[in-house]
């Protein structure tokens, strides 16, 4: 209340308003070292900018208020509502033929094989892993069937020095940055060489040698980070930008329009990837949102913003190589939606047929699948056959499969990382007595601290 | 698109096993994570299970209800009955969150869109501060608002709107508005493989929170009545309800329409040596302790407490068992510093100082947070249990 009246006081003391959480509430004690903070503020430079922001455009018919200065004084009293829908941008059709061969991007024939290759892979590791799940020897799994275009085509075109935050269904954006087979299945089991040291579920993945940060649960906390990291990039002068994946679901979290918002004022090179596959667990989009999808969201923040046909690997290829370098080039933030079809269930938790029909399921991959959609596209092009698919298939799922035995009898994690990296530096008295206390515990009762499985 | 047991894929999934881990056993496996139902293998058989509906009318704070039937049920189905009758008995009850139209991840809300209609059972946005600030509003113009928190570890979002708004709602205002009609539950504690963001107990952070009420029930029929209460009461509540027995604990539930009270803890084994404290599937962890500690001490008499209201804590019948024993030893799964146990601690020495013959023992999860692989490392086990009530028998 008494923030508010400072602020609406003046237009100078709106403009000097003073930073996020300096003073949110102030109380009436706090009143003069506010005062004498605007004061300094707009004596200081924000004076300067602040005569500037406040001098009207000159154009005329446009409001004078600095809430909306591009916008024109009209006397018809109208409401806007369901403007025209975004279109969707694409490249291949479902056969897999260019639609305009002025946007068929122009990328080596390895590149495209490395892309359909990691497609297969990725499908074949699910297959492996879902199933390993069933069988209760990996905790819990979460597969990407349906989506794999949107991973491989934004992964192609990105560069290493761009720093990935993921939700949790871009196991193949890492997958095409080089994480290993090896290393996906250490992680799925938890074992002594996963990076995060077992502590978190399967699919939590993360690797610092491929500027790809660690998934966290829950859901949309990744959005305002990576803002954040893009700033620090243009900040440092790199070249080189963040990319953020997120579902549909994820962009009802406050944390999405809060990153949203904050990068577009500070101008940040992030690259905002939804993944709306249509379905947030049981979720269906008409429950989730109303308005012409998330894309439109984007614009109401300012940003640059595509659609995108997630199933098109081409497309989305094409939309995160322009926004890259919008983002780069132009200090900006991008928003890309890329309409796809979450395929399988959520996760091993979930049984997707207690709210979809099955028939929903299958018709859908009847009609497309952005692996047979891209295998066309080259097929075509003459860049892969069906005998190359069949060796493909059968020498990558026995390497999956060697991988997997070898991860299950990798040993958990020692001990010793229970009670590490909890904070950095010397371990605090509490953690110390704790972990001494474990360990005592462990000795006196190996019967029931069984350790066998745990590396020494 | 997925493998049948009789796929190629099983098969070779099978081979590809290790021979020494092909016949190993969930419940020994220590680095095996164990299916949600195995995890817990006391509770199925727990003495506080009730079987028959002698045994769950002889709960003097069940006694008024006794004519009514009763029916097997898990802790889901429980919830799931305190809902019916919640939107059954007020016609301005409305049940909402993620997932919840299709019955929910847990499958608490089942069948009551259906039953209710979507504009009372309803899916809302993947937003927890905006379901719960949506809950307040509710509330806050006479509505009686349920909302769910898909899990626990999920709920910070809203703690703004919770701890900044629920619970000074009718405080700030002079008590001219209050948002008492809001009950938020959410699914809590360890489940044997939810890792740092499905395993979650934050009940401390909320008990210090003046404004709100938070419960922590044990079985489907304390989650029936408790839940049930804690829609009527007149203040914002909090239920946490440990997921791990939404399908372990199993007993006969009273049918129909009973309450049972908020801030009362509940003796559940009387006892004159050592006092326990725990709450939640906590408790079935300490029933084991205890049988244990009866093995190995004979005669040893235990008095066990299910606090069942952590925030407000009945802190009459913990004092009183306390004057009665001279000890005390309290259990929870969240980390030790700060948690609960901390608070009931410090009453209890400002209250039983003179009458104490051990300093209090708090037994509960480490410093760290939850870890995946380490989980039956991290927990407060029945054997660190053992170990926490010797310590306060024999100091």
């Amino acid at each position: 209340m008494f923030a508010a009246a400072i602020r609406s006081a003046s237009p100078l003391a709106r403009l000097a308003r003073p930073a996020a959480g300096l003073v949110r509430t102030p109380t009436l004690a706090a009143a003069s070292s506010l005062q004498r903070m605007l004061q300094r503020q707009v004596s200081g430079t924000s004076a300067a900018q602040a005569v500037s922001a406040v001098t009207p455009p000159t154009p005329e018919g446009r409001v004078l208020f600095p809430g909306a200065t591009g916008s024109h004084y009209t006397e018809k009293m109208s409401f806007n509502r369901d403007p025209k829908a975004m279109s969707t941008y694409r490249v291949l059709d479902l056969e897999g033929n260019v639609i305009d061969p002025a946007q068929e991007p122009d990328l080596p024939k390895e590149v495209l094989l490395k892309m359909y290759k990691s497609m297969l892979t990725l499908n074949a590791m699910d297959l492996i892993l879902y199933e390993a799940q069933r069988q209760g020897r990996i905790s819990f799994y979460m597969t990407s069937y349906g989506e794999e275009a949107t991973h491989m085509g934004s992964a192609a075109a990105l560069k290493n020095d761009d720093v990935v935050y993921g939700q949790y269904r871009e196991a193949g954006v890492l997958m095409y940055r080089g994480f290993t087979i090896e290393q996906f299945m250490n992680q799925c089991y938890s074992n002594a060489m996963d990076f995060g040291k077992g502590r978190q579920m399967p699919v939590h993945y993360g690797s610092r040698e491929l500027n790809f940060q660690t998934i966290s649960s829950p859901l949309g906390t990744q959005l305002p980070q990576a803002a954040g990291s893009a700033y620090a990039l243009k900040l440092s002068g790199k070249d080189a930008c963040v990319i953020c994946y997120f579902g549909e679901g994820a962009a009802s979290e406050g944390d999405f329009h809060a990153a949203l918002n904050i990068a577009s004022t500070t101008e940040s090179p992030c690259l905002f990837f939804c993944r709306n596959n249509g379905y947030a667990i049981s979720t269906p989009v008409k429950d989730q949102y109303r308005g012409d999808g998330i894309a439109s969201r984007g614009q109401g923040y300012g940003m640059d913003t595509i659609r995108v046909d997630g199933n098109d690997a081409l497309a989305v290829y094409n939309a995160v190589k322009e926004a890259r370098r919008r983002a780069i080039s132009e200090s900006r933030p991008v928003l890309i939606e890329a309409l796809t079809y979450r395929v399988g269930h959520h996760s091993t938790s979930d049984d997707s047929s207690a709210y979809r029909p099955k028939t929903e399921v299958s018709d859908w991959i009847k009609q497309d699948s952005p692996i047979a959609r891209f295998r066309k596209y080259l097929e075509k092009k003459g860049h892969w056959t069906a005998d190359e698919e069949a060796a493909f298939k059968k020498s990558v799922r026995s390497q999956i499969l060697k991988e997997f035995a070898a991860a299950e009898k990798i040993p958990k994690p020692s001990l010793d990382h229970m009670f590490t990296d909890v904070l950095a530096g010397e371990q605090p008295w509490n953690l110390k007595e704790q972990e001494a206390e474990m360990r005592a515990l462990v000795k006196e009762f190996p019967q029931h601290y069984d350790t066998k499985d745990y590396q020494k | 698109m997925f493998a049948r047991k009789s796929s190629p894929l099983f098969r070779a999934l099978r081979l590809a096993r290790p021979s020494t881990l092909r016949y190993r056993s969930y419940a020994s496996a220590s680095g095996t994570p164990p299916p949600a139902e195995g995890f817990m293998p006391s509770v199925a058989t727990s003495a506080f299970m009730n079987n028959t509906a002698d045994q769950v009318f002889r709960n003097p704070e069940l006694k008024a209800f006794a004519s009514s039937s009763t029916k097997k049920m898990n802790l889901f189905q429980a919830v799931n009955e305190a809902m019916d009758v919640a939107l059954a008995t007020d016609d301005k009850a409305v049940v909402f969150g993620e997932d919840v139209g299709f019955g929910g991840v847990f499958r608490c809300t089942m069948g009551l869109q259906e039953k209710y209609g979507a504009s009372r059972v309803f899916n809302t946005p993947l937003t927890e501060q905006g379901l719960v600030g949506f809950g307040i509003g509710m509330a806050a113009v006479g509505h009686t608002a349920i909302a769910e928190i898909q899990f626990a570890d999920y709920v910070f979002p809203a703690f703004d709107q919770i701890v900044n708004e629920a619970a000074k709602y009718r405080y700030r205002s002079g008590n001219q508005f209050d948002c008492g009609g809001l009950t938020i539950r959410m699914p809590c504690m360890a489940v044997g493989h939810g890792g740092h963001y499905h395993s979650q107990s934050p009940e401390a952070y909320f008990a210090h929170t003046p404004g709100i009420k938070v419960v922590v029930p044990r079985s489907p029929i304390q989650a029936k009545g408790l839940l049930l209460a804690a829609i009527r009461d007149p203040n914002p509540v909090i239920v946490m309800e440990p997921k791990i027995l939404y399908r372990a604990a199993v007993e006969q539930v009273p049918e129909g329409d009973y309450t049972l009270p908020l801030g009362k803890a509940e003796v559940l084994k009387q006892g004159k040596d050592v006092t326990v404290v725990g709450w939640g599937s906590q408790l079935y962890v300490l029933e084991t302790a205890i049988a244990m500690l009866e093995k190995e001490i004979p005669g040893i008499s235990v008095e066990l407490i299910d606090l069942r209201s952590v925030l407000p804590w009945d802190v009459e019948t913990i004092e009183k068992s306390v004057n009665k024993t001279g000890r005390l030893v309290i259990a929870h799964e969240a980390p030790v510093t700060s948690g609960f146990g901390a608070e009931i601690a410090a009453t209890i020495q400002e209250r039983c100082f003179l009458r104490l013959e051990a300093p209090v023992q708090r037994v509960a999860g480490w410093d760290i947070p939850f870890p995946l692989i380490f989980e039956k490392f991290y927990v407060p086990s029945a054997i660190r249990c053992v170990k926490g009530i010797k310590k306060a028998l024999n100091y």
